[in-house]
């Protein structure tokens, strides 16, 4: 079984981090993983996208047209993003930054404010560990448990920003089952 | 063995340290940059050095210097930098030092772009620098292989007294897979007294060591590129590497991709299997020596209709393939270059598409 998620939105929201998370957190339960970074022309002042692809045998291919699920942090990533996902995946629409949804029928639509939600928190730059978490409990991807210590072995090495980064976890978490 | 999620870049460079080259010379270029970032740190920790020179050109002769001196050292760049390095890489093979290189390619001719390509492939292993020389040639096509291939490529390297050349794409550069290091593929340098400008009273001889690239008499020049023929010849014997893949079936089409390119392949073979068309995949982990015999064993095969070379791009393996298979089947080329890497759908239809002219040629 494959499956992939592509985190996109805009440079300086922790997209790449987030993707490197949850790729950490997949090969602790021993997958295969791949973590691909957009590192093009795009990337310098405009969308910044990362795919993150678990199996449980060797991953063929790192390019993929049609990923599972899709994280949207931002509006340009849903308009580009969405139309690709596979039917029946979950696309996480940053309702704070994003006023649109996806168009799509198909897909387990999963909007909340996670912009508004770090804000409450006490600090925007959580919003990437809110989705991230918010998102492994919807499409439960990977165990959030090991997802948990993946973010504080993470945070580990900025001490000051673990109990930020641990309520976020949290907080997503809560926002996952309050949806259901 | 504890696996640890690395950035291919960043592998390549632990990889060097763990295989025992404490040398590093380096100009960044996009998209390998993250080598020279990471070693920056890294080679000071383990009392090596990290040097950034003021260009390709001078990181080149850099790397002939600290060879020629018998040390164990490595460069890093991307395609318009190998172009700068390729007149130091024919010095130092005729010299006959060894040294590792790894071009993590991009988008070329020029200038070009910087995502993955495979643009290089003649450049590697056909020439890039001028006269007879040629390049032990090693193609990944995972960050974990291209671990094993950095801590081979050094004894590679010491073997033949030649440089040897990693050839990865961007995406092998910049994507992360889990790896972990193979601390056995880790060898004790050679010896080198007989050859190396060490210092006579370091090695305690009586004896200077010249190495040199220039053969003013004739009769010297020619015998010297037999020396350099025989060992090149001694590769294709001794070092010829390459995986096979769903070989084992009734495969109509044979498929020879390297690196990038080969793992997509290998997704859209899984792919048609399920769809119920066979297809096989010689995967050359080395491009020099080419797996030359394999391919045309694997392309004999009665069930096998077409040959395609599969690359990004414009066809440079393909010439190989042809020259493997010496007109057995038919040889096709499909490619794409520029950044633009073919997805497993592309690469189905493609394969459909040559069953398909196979099949009306028949009739």
């Amino acid at each position: 079984m494959q499956s992939e998620v592509m985190f996109a939105g805009f440079g300086g929201q922790g997209i790449l981090l987030s993707a490197k998370i949850l790729a950490h957190a997949a090969m602790e339960q021993g997958y295969e993983v791949v973590w691909i970074p957009s590192y093009g022309p795009e990337m310098r002042g405009g969308t910044a996208y990362c795919m993150v692809v678990i199996s449980d045998r060797p991953i063929g291919s790192p390019i993929i047209r049609n990923p599972a699920h899709l994280v949207a942090m931002n509006r340009p990533s849903l308009e580009k993003f969405a139309p690709a996902v596979k039917p029946g995946g979950v696309i996480l629409i940053n309702s704070s930054l994003i006023s649109v949804g996806s168009g799509r029928t198909d897909v387990d639509e999963f909007i909340i404010p996670v912009n508004d939600m770090a804000i409450a928190l006490g600090s925007v730059k959580s919003a990437n560990i809110v989705a991230l978490s918010a998102f492994v409990a919807r499409s439960h991807m990977v165990d959030i448990h090991v997802l948990r210590e993946c973010v504080k072995e993470e945070f580990s090495k900025k001490p000051k920003l673990l109990p930020l980064n641990m309520s976020a976890v949290d907080e997503g978490l809560k926002a996952a089952e309050n949806k259901n | 063995m504890s696996k640890v999620l690395m950035k291919g870049n960043e592998a390549i460079g632990e990889a060097a340290i763990r295989a025992g080259c404490l040398n590093y010379f380096a100009y960044p270029i996009t998209p390998q940059s993250e080598v020279a970032e990471y070693l920056s740190h890294r080679m000071p920790e383990v009392n090596g050095v990290f040097l950034q020179g003021e260009s390709e050109v001078a990181v080149g002769y850099m790397i002939f210097g600290a060879a020629a001196c018998g040390a164990r050292v490595m460069t890093t760049s991307s395609s318009p930098g190998i172009s700068l390095m390729s007149e130091a890489l024919s010095y130092i093979a005729c010299a006959q030092c060894p040294a590792v290189f790894v071009n993590i390619m991009r988008g070329g001719p020029g200038l070009g772009g910087i995502l993955p390509s495979q643009g290089d492939y003649f450049q590697a292993t056909k020439g890039g620098g001028h006269g007879d020389y040629r390049l032990l040639v090693l193609a990944p096509a995972s960050v974990q292989e291209a671990v094993e291939m950095v801590m081979m490529a050094f004894p590679l390297a010491e073997k033949y007294r030649n440089p040897v050349m990693i050839m990865g794409d961007g995406l092998i550069g910049q994507m992360m897979e889990p790896v972990f290091f193979p601390d056995h593929l880790k060898t004790e340098q050679l010896n080198t007294d007989s050859w190396a400008t060490s210092g006579m009273k370091i090695r305690g001889s009586n004896t200077r060591n010249l190495v040199k690239s220039l053969y003013l008499d004739p009769i010297q020049l020619n015998n010297h590129n037999l020396h350099l023929k025989a060992k090149y010849d001694r590769m294709k014997v001794e070092e010829i590497r390459f995986e096979p893949y769903n070989i084992e079936s009734d495969y109509k089409v044979l498929i020879v991709s390297y690196g990038t390119m080969s793992r997509v392949c290998r997704t859209a073979i899984d792919n048609l299997k399920a769809e119920g068309l066979e297809v096989g995949m010689i995967r050359p982990q080395t491009l020099f020596p080419f797996p030359e015999a394999t391919i045309r064993d694997a392309a004999s095969k009665e069930s096998c209709q077409t040959v395609i070379s599969i690359e990004m791009s414009m066809g440079q393996m393909v010439e190989d393939v042809e020259r493997s298979v010496r007109g057995r089947k038919p040889v096709e080329w499909y490619g794409k270059c520029g950044g633009e890497v073919p997805t497993p759908e592309e690469i189905m239809e493609v394969v459909h598409s040559f069953v398909k002219s196979a099949r009306k040629e028949q009739n």
